[in-house]
């Protein structure tokens, strides 16, 4: 019998293979229920669940609270604009606040890096990050790579592009930790300032160039321009950024293959994706909406198993 | 085969009542046109595809057939070490306002059919349920949950435990009882 190797889900880089494939066969289930007619399933009934959102979120948020409502646990909701962090709380005395009401588990969005991890030392509830600042955001890219897994049978020698902002994002980060233990092959476009010193070190290839990065790759995932976490200005402007590095059909057409869009959203529309690329076959997009539900329930599941 | 177990069923033996047990199901569900078999995940479906199979080749006609796995429906969740790892399902059916019969290799606490009974729900409301086994430990029932068709009933105690083996081609070889 399996068990995954940890007790909380902090980051891709602390899972291994094994603990991948078990979510993803975990997840193959949990789609089933979701498309059945009755979609709710009794396994957390005695588990009570508290989303702490720090940060904006709409997909993520919405996506843990349907996934923690479909195992029928009791789902507490926060978001830290109307709460007493505004009156100068700690983080720790927040959680350690919300614990005392009997929580189980913490699924917590956080502007700054590492805060799931301070805190999974910090208190006994089980942890899993919803993304904290530009570090990681596990839950993403198991839907992308399960996205990927679903449409072609493996995600193993596929050739993935991530594209844009990959310097500010947690998506990346995540995605190219997921997609290298499953054997993809990553690289990464988009301006240089926008992208991390460390790519040699992550083993991702890097292209300057949009066309070459499209003609190499069997999917692209684009990413947001995240102008709310750049403090000084990187590129000249959101027009010269969607003129070079924006992907429309005309561009799709060009290249000699039929690749894959994915895009974790929001999307801009216009900048990094025009509408008739965000709405078209070729698109995972609102696909991989659908499998992150199925991918949290399998989280949520498999980590309630340490909650005796 | 050491001391530590003892053969209930040869494959002979299984094979008989298999035969019977397809009898039995011809006499209460004629053509089984309005009935559907469901396998329990993940033992049972060695039972009821031979079950499957043989009729279909009795009656010469397809009879509507599903794997269902109820872990995400079980009362004993958390209560292990490991967590209870789902099984593939093949449930491209409904049932509702069928006659479902589902099938399952052993018998024992009745928790495994609670669960199964649950797990049916979302795809429809059944005519009726009945339950098949190969096994019937009597004796250890903590529900009050009884099969309609019994392939061999056993008396044994709950630190024994009885053990459908199957072969490297998916076959079920033989019923073991062993003491734990």
């Amino acid at each position: 019998m399996a068990n995954l190797s940890v007790k909380h889900l902090l980051g891709i880089k602390y899972l291994n293979k094994k603990d991948i494939d078990l979510i993803f066969n975990t997840a193959d289930n949990f789609k089933k229920i979701i498309n059945q007619p009755i979609k709710k399933v009794p396994s957390l009934r005695d588990i009570t669940i508290a989303n702490l959102f720090f940060e904006n979120s709409t997909r993520t948020k919405l996506s843990f609270e349907i996934a923690e409502k479909r195992l029928s646990a009791d789902v507490l909701n926060f978001s830290s604009g109307i709460s007493s962090v505004k009156k100068g709380e700690t983080l720790l005395d927040t959680v350690k606040n919300i614990l005392a009401m009997k929580v189980d588990m913490v699924v917590m969005r956080h502007p700054n890096p590492g805060a799931s991890v301070f805190l999974s030392r910090n208190i006994d509830a089980s942890i899993i990050n919803a993304g904290d600042g530009t570090h990681e955001h596990p839950t993403q890219a198991l839907l992308d790579s399960y996205s990927i897994r679903e449409k072609y049978g493996e995600v193993d020698s596929k050739n993935v592009v991530i594209i844009g902002d990959v310097l500010h994002s947690r998506v990346a980060l995540s995605n190219i930790y997921c997609l290298k233990m499953l054997g993809a092959n990553v690289a990464v476009c988009g301006p240089m300032t926008l992208m991390p010193k460390n790519l040699e070190e992550l083993g991702v290839n890097y292209f300057p160039n949009l066309k070459e990065a499209l003609n190499w790759c069997d999917i692209a995932n684009v990413l947001r321009i995240q102008l709310e976490r750049q403090d000084v200005q990187l590129f000249p402007s959101l027009r010269e950024y969607s003129n070079v590095y924006g992907i429309n059909n005309n561009i799709l057409q060009n290249i000699n293959k039929d690749i894959t869009i994915m895009h974790p959203g929001p999307i801009n529309r216009g900048v990094e994706l025009t509408s008739d690329v965000a709405d078209s076959s070729h698109s995972l997009i609102l696909d991989q909406v659908e499998n992150g539900v199925a991918i949290r329930m399998a989280v949520l599941y498999l980590l309630s198993n340490n909650l005796k | 085969m050491n001391s530590n177990n003892r053969e209930i069923l040869n494959n002979i033996q299984i094979d008989i009542i298999i035969e019977r047990l397809c009898q039995e199901l011809i006499e209460n569900h004629n053509d089984f046109s309005n009935t559907v078999l469901v396998s329990l995940m993940p033992r049972g479906k060695y039972i009821g595809k031979k079950i499957h199979n043989k009729l279909e080749k009795i009656i010469g006609k397809k009879i509507k057939y599903g794997e269902l796995d109820s872990s995400f429906y079980r009362d004993d969740l958390r209560r292990h070490k490991n967590p209870i790892i789902p099984h593939k399902m093949k449930m491209n059916l409904t049932v509702s306002e069928k006659n479902v019969v589902i099938i399952d290799d052993v018998l024992f606490t009745g928790r495994s059919v609670r669960s199964a009974l649950d797990a049916l729900m979302p795809f429809g409301r059944p005519k009726n349920i009945e339950l098949l086994v190969l096994i019937n430990r009597r004796l250890s029932r903590q529900l009050p949950i009884e099969p309609n068709y019994v392939g061999k009933v056993i008396d044994s105690i709950e630190s024994e435990k009885v053990v459908v083996n199957i072969d490297g081609k998916n076959n079920v070889k033989n019923i073991l009882i062993f003491k734990t």
